[in-house]
């Protein structure tokens, strides 16, 4: 009797000593499907970390960003680990709000991250966060419009092809629009596109002394060719269509075009939702013959709040969802189609993986093709390709966002939306300090 | 004399109660018909007849567990009823059967904090909470949903009390009853219909409100609320699983609200007519 109360003692001390040790970690995520997936492979990092529990915080991508700005900025401590994009990291690392990632172990192998992934994601050479997914943006179309129309769309497209192609594919009678873009208001919607299709067209944001540029030719060149494009080719309503909107519309064959995030690729491609999956041709966003492409670079990547107190716990665990080990473990649960694009450059050299996801030469060529470093033709003080990495940003893009947006609905004119951005920008700039 | 009213009037009448109670509760209906629609359809536009499908729900059920927001959505709600209750009765007990000079300004001071956007003191309650260790706790979200819904309370059960007649409990204190035992055994009974619905009232706004509840959580005190909010997505189609889960969110106050409606109905038109 006494032996067995012994043994009960000591069962349930260890199981309390176990208890004690055991260290949970919270991750505050967006809901996306490569994220959802990550959720439920993750008795695989249990197994290997049986002293780590994971809680998620799962969140729309607007109160996910008002959330983790609150409890960095406040030191709130709620997040052992963040999903942030490419333009919170740069901001925050300099803030020291983050902590560098330098502790993901021997096998980690940091240098196979595609290199302008992890350029956004580093400052002064230190990587502040690794990426869980990366995107470009690239054209998607109807192969069988596309011949229709007499048409064959070259691998890298110029935005005359683009103007023509939509235009010779619209048949509004039989509800099938040329091309689907990004009209709503947004600093990541509406702003997202124009900002990268303005590279292409010469224009800048800011001048080297931070002066705002939307009095000059090139951005009323670009918003011009945008919203005849969108009037003459574009589905109705389009100043309220987003990635979802767009997605629908192309996966019930009503967009002849429509340039945007490769991840959209699998979803169009995808016989179960869409009518035209096996349609689809893919080619690298448009350019205009200025060496600039109007594709844009962003990654939602895992970071750790300076404030933890789990360090790391959450390096083990970003280490784990990012590294290469991970795309193994979704290939042979899920299928090498629903790996997470766009982070390494091994992925892509993988035959089983270029069998298995006919975009994924596209995917790397368009990430590839964009420079944060460089974004636009003309020299400026800023990096970043479709947004510009400073805290002003948010509001200002959004701003922005909904004046060029009111343009294409027609409540106002080219002329006016362009010098109204620029008063907003001028305002904005010289309140922040960067201007006189 | 009362007017005589016509049985075309009351048609009439009928008919549009109906319209008026559709047009309110049709966002509800199309929400829950939604939730039936593959993705595809919910998407694709104006649409009352569903596929019928319950696939989101298999979606919903196989993402999050139900069962931990919604205990803390009942958790939440009840408590902070029950101690709004708890402050508000000799509150407005108070204000009704004693009042002073400043009275009816507390009264519009109280009312007047509704009327501050809840933003403006986001970062100032974070820190306290931070500070107190709150975060992501169910005692701070209940007293946080408390301090929110009191000023409702309060008001509520003055305009309640104002309608017992004062002389029934200067009756109660000439036979020798304390002053709890005024409150508790002579006024509480008489304003059950009025405690009852503001206690219903107030178990509904805790439930809905989503702005406090969404950003002082995480994962241990988070309400149906965040679970809501966790299913709209950046980049793939969301509008048939976002509806499944806030038809599943908001079935147990509509159906708590059906079957106390009379005690509702009764409790908020007391004292309307004399």
């Amino acid at each position: 009797m006494k032996l067995k109360l012994l043994v009960l003692s000591l069962c349930s001390a260890s199981a309390l000593a176990f208890a004690a040790h055991a260290e949970s970690i919270t991750i505050a995520t967006v809901n996306n499907g490569d994220m959802i997936r990550m959720q439920k492979l993750t008795d695989d990092f249990t197994a290997k970390n049986p002293g780590i529990e994971l809680n998620w915080v799962t969140l729309e991508e607007n109160v996910l960003r008002e959330r983790v700005t609150t409890d960095i900025a406040t030191k709130g401590g709620q997040y052992d680990v963040m999903t942030i994009g490419t333009y919170e990291v740069p901001i925050w690392a300099k803030q020291s709000w983050l902590l560098p990632l330098d502790n993901l172990g021997a096998d980690y192998d940091a240098a196979d991250i595609i290199p302008a992934i992890a350029g956004g994601l580093s400052v002064d050479g230190k990587l502040y966060a690794a990426p869980f997914y990366g995107e470009s943006s690239f054209v998607m179309y109807r192969k069988d419009l596309m011949e229709k129309a007499g048409l064959t769309m070259p691998d890298a497209p110029t935005w005359e092809f683009i103007g023509e192609a939509a235009r010779k594919m619209t048949d509004r009678a039989n509800g099938i629009n040329g091309v689907c873009l990004r009209g709503k208001a947004g600093w990541g919607e509406n702003m997202a596109f124009l900002t990268a299709m303005s590279n292409s067209f010469g224009a800048r944001w800011f001048d080297e002394t931070w002066k705002p540029q939307f009095d000059q030719p090139e951005w009323k060149n670009t918003l011009d060719t945008y919203v005849k494009l969108m009037n003459d080719a574009g589905p109705a309503g389009a100043s309220s269509n987003g990635f979802n909107e767009n997605l629908a519309l192309f996966q019930q064959g009503k967009c002849g075009m429509w340039i945007d995030a490769p991840v959209a690729a699998s979803f169009v491609s995808n016989p179960k939702d869409s009518t035209v999956a096996d349609k689809v041709g893919y080619a690298l966003s448009p350019d205009n013959g200025l060496g600039k492409r109007g594709n844009w670079l962003w990654a939602w990547s895992l970071a750790i709040p300076a404030g933890t107190q789990k360090s790391e716990a959450a390096q083990k665990f970003v280490s784990w969802a990012t590294s290469k080990a991970y795309l193994d473990l979704v290939a042979s649960k899920e299928g090498w189609a629903n790996v997470p694009p766009g982070t390494r450059t091994s992925l892509y050299n993988n035959p089983e993986y270029q069998a298995a996801a006919p975009f994924a030469k596209m995917t790397l060529d368009s990430i590839n093709a964009a420079d944060p470093t460089k974004p636009t033709v003309k020299p400026v003080p800023y990096v970043d390709v479709q947004f510009v990495a400073i805290p002003e940003f948010q509001g200002l893009g959004t701003t922005v966002g909904q004046l060029f947006s009111a343009a294409l609905a027609g409540q106002m004119s080219v002329d006016d939306a362009l010098k109204q951005a620029q008063d907003a920008a001028t305002a904005t700039m010289t309140e922040g300090g960067y201007i006189q | 004399m009362a007017r005589a009213v016509t049985t075309q009037h009351k048609t009439i009448a009928t008919a549009v109660a109906w319209v008026v109670a559709l047009l309110i509760f049709f966002p509800i209906l199309y929400t829950i018909i939604t939730s039936f629609k593959s993705e595809t359809e919910a998407i694709a536009g104006f649409n009352l007849i569903p596929s019928f499908t319950t696939e989101s729900y298999a979606e919903v059920q196989s993402q999050y567990n139900y069962f931990k927001p919604f205990m803390n959505s009942v958790i939440l709600s009840l408590g902070s009823t029950i101690l709004a209750l708890l402050i508000a009765v000799p509150a407005a007990w108070s204000m009704a059967f004693s009042p002073t000079r400043r009275t009816k300004d507390i009264l519009m001071w109280m009312l007047s904090t509704k009327m501050m956007p809840a933003v403006a003191v986001l970062f100032p309650m974070y820190l306290i909470f931070r500070n107190l260790g709150l975060l992501d706790s169910r005692i701070g979200l209940t007293v946080m949903l408390t301090m929110i819904n009191l000023p409702i309370v309060v008001w509520m059960l003055y305009t309640y009390f104002r309608e017992i007649p004062g002389e029934i409990l200067e009756a109660s204190r000439m036979d020798g009853a304390s002053l709890w035992g005024e409150i508790w055994y002579v006024l509480t009974p008489m304003a059950v219909p009025g405690i009852a619905s503001t206690m219903l009232l107030n178990i509904i706004l805790a439930w809905n409100e989503a702005f406090w509840t969404i950003r002082l959580t995480a994962t241990n005190a988070a309400p149906l609320t965040a679970f809501i909010s966790s299913f709209s997505s950046p980049q793939g189609l969301f509008w048939a699983k976002l509806s499944a889960a806030s038809t599943l969110a908001i079935a147990p106050i509509l159906i708590m609200g059906w079957f106390s409606q009379k005690q509702l109905v009764r409790g908020l038109t007391f004292g309307a007519v004399k």
